[in-house]
Formats: C-alpha cells, sequence, structure tokens
C-alpha cells in the first residue's frame, strides 16, 4: 500500500442522474469505517470516456483505474479489495466491446486514446467545487503570467498567433475580436461569456461548466484584462442547474482567494465577474440578443452594424466569446502560442469538442485535433453503430447546420471542410443517425424547432419558417404534393439571404443538406407516398407495448 | 383523485421584498421575475404592477419580457413538473412517442395543468444529458434511457 489514493467519483448530470452521490456518500463512510487513511474521495466532472451511458463511473489515481456502472453495495468491495489490499475488482472494470477484453487503465481505452484533450484537460481529474484543485492542476497560473509580466497588447498578440478560432460556431478569430474592443476608447467595457447552448444536441459547455468552472473564469479574466474591461458576465442557460450551482461557488472561491476583485495579485486590474440566468430562448445565444437579454429586456437581434465591440451592453464596447474559447485561453498563455497552433488542421488550430450522440454505441464528449475525419470519431472513438446497422448520416451544428452523409466519411471536421459539404461546426453537436431514420423527418424536427424558438422580429424568420414547416410536416404525412421541394429550395433560400441575424440566415440548412444529399427520400414521400428509411412511427423504443398507434 | 389543492394567495408584501432586494443589481427585472418565480412557483399576475412600478416601467413592458422567455409561467403548476426533453438525440431515440404516451396517460395535453395540480406536462429544447437519450425530467430529476415501461413505473410512483 502506501502510495495515496484518490476517488473520483463523477458528478455530472448524466452520472447523478443514475445514483452517483450515493456512490460517493458510500464511498466517505466506507472509507471512514475501515479506517483507510491515505484515502481522499472527491467529485469530478465527466471522466469523459464516453460511456456515459454505462455510468456512474469512478476513476481511482493515481493509477487511473477507471470502474463503470458502480453502485454502492459494489463501495465496500472497492475499498476493501483494491484501496486496502489493491487489487483492484475485475467485474466492474470496463470490457473492451471488440476485443472482449478487460481494460483496468481509462487511458488504454480506445475511445479515450484517439483523443487530445486541451479544453477538457482538468474534466474528471479535479473536483470542480474546489478551487485548491484547480490551483494545483496548474490553474491561474496563467492569469498571474497575464497581468503580471504580460500588457494587455501582448496577451492579445499571443491569442492572434496561436490562431485560436472562437468555438461558439462562427469561428471569428479571438485575438482579432479581443483587439477590435481593445482599440475602442471607452471607460467602461464588458466581455460575456456565452454559456447559452441553446442547440438540442449539444452539451460540451455544460460539461466544461460542471467539470472545470474556474478555467472559464480565468479565461474571462485574461480576456477582461486584454481588451481592458472592467466587467464580466457568464450568460448561462437556466436548463443547466448544476452548472449555475458550480459557477457560483467558484466565483465566490475565486473572489475569496484575490482572483477577482480589487487589484487582482496586485497588479492593479480591477475586474469581477456576474452570473446572468438565462429564461429560456434560443435566439439569446445570438449575441445582439444575449446583450438584450443580459439588459432584461425581450431577446431579440437587432441589426448590425454598429457591432457589440463598438456598442453592446449599456452602449459600451462589448466582447462575447464562447464557453470553450474561453477555457482555452488560460493553457495558451501557459503553455504558448507556439503549443497550441502545432495542434489542428491549416486553418483551423487547436482542438475541437464534440458532443457524439445519438445511434453510437460510445456517446460522450470527444475532444480531437481539428481536422479529425467523420470516419475516426464515428467509428475508432464513438464505437460505430449499434444493432448492426449501417450509418446513414451525421448531423453536425444543430438547428443551424446540416448532414453529412455517410458516404464521405472522410470529410475532416474542421471549420473550412464541414462547410464544403453544407454542414457547419456549430458549438459542436454531432447526431449519429443509422439506416433507419427518416431524413425528411430529421429536416421537419429541427423546422419544428427553429419555428418555435423564432422571435418573429423579421419577416423572412418568422414566416418562412413557418411555411417550410407546414411543408415537411405535409411530406412526412404522406401528403406531399409535386413541386415541394422546389418550393422548400426557395423559401429556404430566401430566409437564408434575407433573416436579421444568424438563427435565420442558418435555420433551413437542415433542409437545404437533407434535400441536397436525401433528395430521392423526398421524392419517395411525395410521389410513392411511403418512407424508404423505414416507418418513423415504429422505429424509435425498443419496445412499444401497451402503446396505441400515435397519429 | 386527490384533493383540488387551490394555489395559495399570493402573498403581496413577499413579493415587495423581493423586488426590493433585487433592486440594486443593475438590469435587475429578469432576476426578480426568477426570484418571484422560483418562491411561488410561477409569476403571479398580481406581481406585474408591482414588478413595473419600481423599475419605472409599464406593466405591459413586464409582460412583454416575461410571455417572450419560455421559462416565465403565469399559472400555477403541478406539484410534479415532467418535462420531456425534444433535443435531438432524444427525438431519433424517440422522445416523441413518450410525449404522446404521456399526454394520454395523463390527459393532458403539453403546456396543461391536470385538474387535481399534481402534474404539469411540459417539453424542454434539451437539456443537454443527450448521452442517455431519451430524457424525462421530473422536477429537477433527470431520468435517461426513457422506454414505456418505465415511464409507466415513473408515474406509478408518483401516485403512490
Amino acid at each position: 500500500m502506501g502510495e495515496a489514493y484518490t476517488v473520483f467519483v463523477c458528478a455530472e448530470t448524466p452520472c447523478l442522474s443514475m445514483g452517483s452521490e450515493d456512490v460517493y456518500r458510500a464511498f466517505e463512510a466506507e472509507v471512514k469505517r475501515q479506517g483507510l487513511s491515505n484515502v481522499a474521495v472527491e467529485i469530478s466532472g465527466c471522466h469523459g470516456h464516453g460511456l456515459c451511458n454505462h455510468g456512474p463511473s469512478v476513476v481511482v489515481e493515481p493509477e487511473g483505474i477507471f470502474y463503470l456502472g458502480v453502485r454502492p453495495e459494489d463501495v465496500p468491495e472497492i475499498v476493501s479489495a483494491h484501496l486496502r489490499d489493491g487489487r483492484p475488482v475485475e467485474r466492474l472494470l470496463y470490457r473492451d466491446p471488440k476485443s472482449g477484453r478487460l481494460i483496468a487503465r481509462y487511458h488504454d481505452v480506445d475511445f479515450y486514446r484517439k483523443q487530445c484533450r486541451v479544453i477538457l484537460r482538468n474534466c474528471g481529474r479535479i473536483n470542480p467545487e474546489k478551487i485548491d484543485h484547480y490551483i494545483a492542476a496548474g490553474g491561474y497560473r496563467a492569469l498571474a503570467k497575464a497581468l503580471l509580466k504580460m500588457t494587455p497588447e501582448q496577451v492579445i498578440e499571443e491569442i492572434k498567433r496561436s490562431g485560436l478560432r472562437g468555438r461558439g460556431g462562427a469561428g471569428f478569430p479571438t485575438g482579432r475580436k479581443w483587439e477590435f474592443a481593445r482599440n475602442v476608447c471607452s471607460p467602461e467595457k464588458f466581455i460575456i461569456c456565452n454559456a447559452d447552448e441553446g442547440d438540442p444536441g449539444a452539451f460540451m459547455d455544460r460539461s466544461v461548466l460542471e467539470a472545470d468552472p474556474h478555467a472559464v473564469i480565468e479565461g474571462l479574466t485574461i480576456g477582461g484584462y486584454a481588451i481592458g474591461a472592467t466587467t464580466g458576465f457568464i450568460y448561462v442557460r437556466a436548463e443547466y442547474p448544476l452548472a449555475v450551482k458550480r459557477l457560483r461557488i467558484a466565483l465566490d472561491q475565486a473572489r475569496a482567494k484575490g482572483f477577482l476583485g480589487k487589484n487582482i495579485l496586485g497588479s492593479g486590474f480591477t475586474f469581477d465577474i456576474y452570473l446572468k440566468e438565462g429564461a429560456g430562448a434560443f435566439v439569446c445565444g445570438e449575441e445582439t440578443a444575449l446583450i438584450a437579454s443580459i439588459e432584461s429586456q425581450r431577446g431579440m437581434p437587432r441589426p448590425r452594424p454598429p457591432y457589440p465591440a463598438q456598442a453592446g451592453l449599456a452602449g459600451k464596447p462589448t466582447t462575447i466569446n464562447n464557453v470553450k474559447t474561453l477555457a482555452s485561453v488560460p493553457i495558451i498563455i501557459d503553455r504558448g502560442a507556439a503549443w497550441f497552433a502545432g495542434i489542428g488542421s491549416e486553418k483551423s488550430k487547436g482542438t475541437t469538442v464534440l458532443a457524439l450522440s445519438g445511434k453510437i454505441v460510445n456517446a460522450g464528449l470527444v475532444e480531437v485535433p481539428m481536422g479529425t475525419s467523420l470516419s475516426t470519431i464515428i467509428y475508432d472513438i464513438g464505437g460505430g453503430i449499434p444493432d448492426g446497422k449501417r450509418l446513414k448520416a451525421v448531423q453536425t451544428g444543430g438547428p443551424s447546420g446540416g448532414c453529412i452523409p455517410a458516404r464521405i466519411p472522410d470529410t475532416p471536421v474542421d471549420f473550412e471542410s464541414l462547410a464544403m459539404v453544407g454542414s457547419i461546426m456549430g458549438s459542436g453537436g454531432m447526431v449519429v443517425m443509422d439506416e433507419e431514420t427518416c431524413m425528411v423527418e430529421v429536416a421537419r424536427y429541427f423546422l419544428s424547432f427553429t419555428q418555435a424558438e423564432s422571435c418573429g422580429k423579421c419577416v423572412p424568420c418568422r414566416l418562412g419558417t413557418k411555411q417550410m414547416l407546414e411543408i415537411l410536416t405535409r411530406i412526412t404525412e404522406g401528403k406531399g404534393q409535386e413541386g415541394d421541394v422546389e418550393t422548400l429550395l426557395k423559401i429556404a433560400r430566401t430566409v437564408k439571404e434575407t433573416s436579421l441575424c444568424g438563427l435565420g440566415q442558418t435555420c433551413p440548412n437542415p433542409v437545404l443538406s437533407t434535400i441536397h444529399y436525401f433528395r430521392d427520400e423526398y421524392e419517395a414521400h411525395i410521389k410513392e407516398k411511403r418512407c424508404p428509411a423505414s416507418n418513423w412511427e415504429r422505429l424509435p423504443l425498443k419496445s412499444r407495448r401497451g402503446v396505441r398507434a400515435p397519429r | 383523485m386527490r384533493e383540488v389543492d387551490r394555489s395559495p394567495g399570493v402573498n403581496l408584501e413577499r413579493i415587495k421584498e423581493i423586488v426590493a432586494e433585487c433592486k440594486v443589481e443593475r438590469w435587475a427585472l429578469i432576476p426578480v421575475v426568477q426570484r418571484i418565480q422560483n418562491e411561488f412557483g410561477y409569476v403571479p399576475p398580481e406581481a406585474i404592477p408591482i414588478v413595473a412600478k419600481s423599475m419605472k416601467l409599464f406593466p405591459s413592458q413586464v409582460q412583454g419580457v416575461i410571455s417572450f422567455y419560455a421559462q416565465f409561467y403565469t399559472k400555477p403548476r403541478g406539484r410534479q413538473v415532467i418535462r420531456v426533453c425534444r433535443g435531438t438525440a432524444c427525438h431519433v431515440r424517440g422522445a416523441e412517442t413518450l410525449l404522446k404516451m404521456l399526454e394520454e396517460r395523463l390527459g393532458i395535453q403539453e403546456g396543461e395543468t391536470t385538474p387535481d395540480m399534481e402534474y404539469t406536462l411540459e417539453t424542454v429544447a434539451c437539456i443537454g444529458v443527450c448521452t442517455l437519450a431519451p430524457n424525462v425530467v421530473v422536477n429537477d430529476a433527470v431520468h435517461g434511457y426513457m422506454d414505456p415501461e418505465k415511464l409507466a413505473k415513473l408515474l406509478t410512483k408518483g401516485e403512490g
């Protein structure tokens, strides 16, 4: 024995919903009962091994032994056999579905081995509710470096050289965004963290906030210093109660340690961060709508210019960055721009975090260098499609994105390549669809979402989404008419070109890309009144006993 | 069926207290409404003129903000708020069927509350627990991997 163990029990939403809190308490009680003094029990964010569906998961460090599906009644055995006697409990280890081999250490799990963790560097390895853990992992070192050794201009220069681009979806160079804001002369400026992850199918911001809130706070503070802001805001979705709770804890701790507030680290820089909870509106992810919402107005976008960098919150210069962008900032300052620029593809530097879900064996967060191919992500990391089905399409970018058909599996995942195949990176949602998924229905689903979420301010978006939804609904119900596809294309292009904000400009993408790649499916619905994929109503649930056929 | 639970009389004094506490905050309207809702479970219409007066707004402006956001409610909600996640992953794994099942079982449509005030049925755009899709949230507890059997059990437990 002799060695000190730390038991990390995952306390992210999926594992919590499977009872990880009871597992944590059982560990605490059992370690105490057996009188082991060299074991620390901690909660952590997602271990991120793509096995959230087999939770609750527990990792024993420093060996990195990885247990899945741990129940409170398993805890005494783990404590006595593993923590006391040094013999890991085999029956709870991960078994590789391909080789059938037991894998004890998470580093050796396929899902994990092919990843490159930059943004998720601390997820699952620290207790997100303890600032000391973050500091021990090198946290706030970058803040000290930026404030004490670098001028704001040098910070911006470093970020520019790293090639960091906004991870919220548009991919705008972060350094340039900061430079604009820096160059505007104003006694008061703001910097906002956009944590309004409203895309259905995306959960990476939630995960980062739940697992490593201090990284976002540190990045936001460095950004504030770089642009000359006095105040920061984190605008977070109220649908993420755990993220809100952990952020509040983290902000209090950062203030207590002097990383926020007056004269931070004796540098003369004064900055504080306030939390604003969203109230449920997808359009508030759009920056001008987000600003209106922080100001307690209806979250409606307004035309740009003026851009927020010129006149944003309260008419003052304002910068808005995504959670993942800000979480990347500290490590870039700490390890240098060259290190970051060495990862990724030519025009898209660094890594991307993808929320892999849908018809996939290993669902979870995946962080890979930009430019990794879709097939690597789906087959090597995601473990392929369950139940022996075939891959049909991958939907990226949520309602603003498109469907990439299975026949182009080598598409690299970066900003440029996805745009070339008619989709977008978006915030990183990646929903895998198998052969039974009806693509017309997928388009209808996204339109029903955007139609409901359109703020209604501009006509093309308000009426266009409604029209498209009506046509798509008709087609899925077998009432499609000759010429519907052409009408859809015409409306889609108009809405795309004439809408006021990003929501309207991108919401026709699911329609356009499914028509482009799966036009035959539309034709079959319209002409033959049948769905070639499957009967949508028949497919989803394993058992439908006792359920009357809907519709 | 249980005894009908009427929503208790709204304590206007308490609303005034909340308004006074939040007033110091910059851009306080949404946070005030959020706190009122946290305490009362919904935003009582009686609160609107009070909030408006303290923020120097017209009541219609306050109403306009409340009606814009999906998470503000001006009617009392049931003791158990059941939300079906409609995220993409949940959708491709059968959320629509779950919603229909709940509507049938509870005898109410999405957005409605049962007459005995026990259940409110809602949908949510995405709760970000896509790995466990399809998900149903009862009050704050996430229930992943839902299927008709589990859902039926969940309801019986709630009634038990």
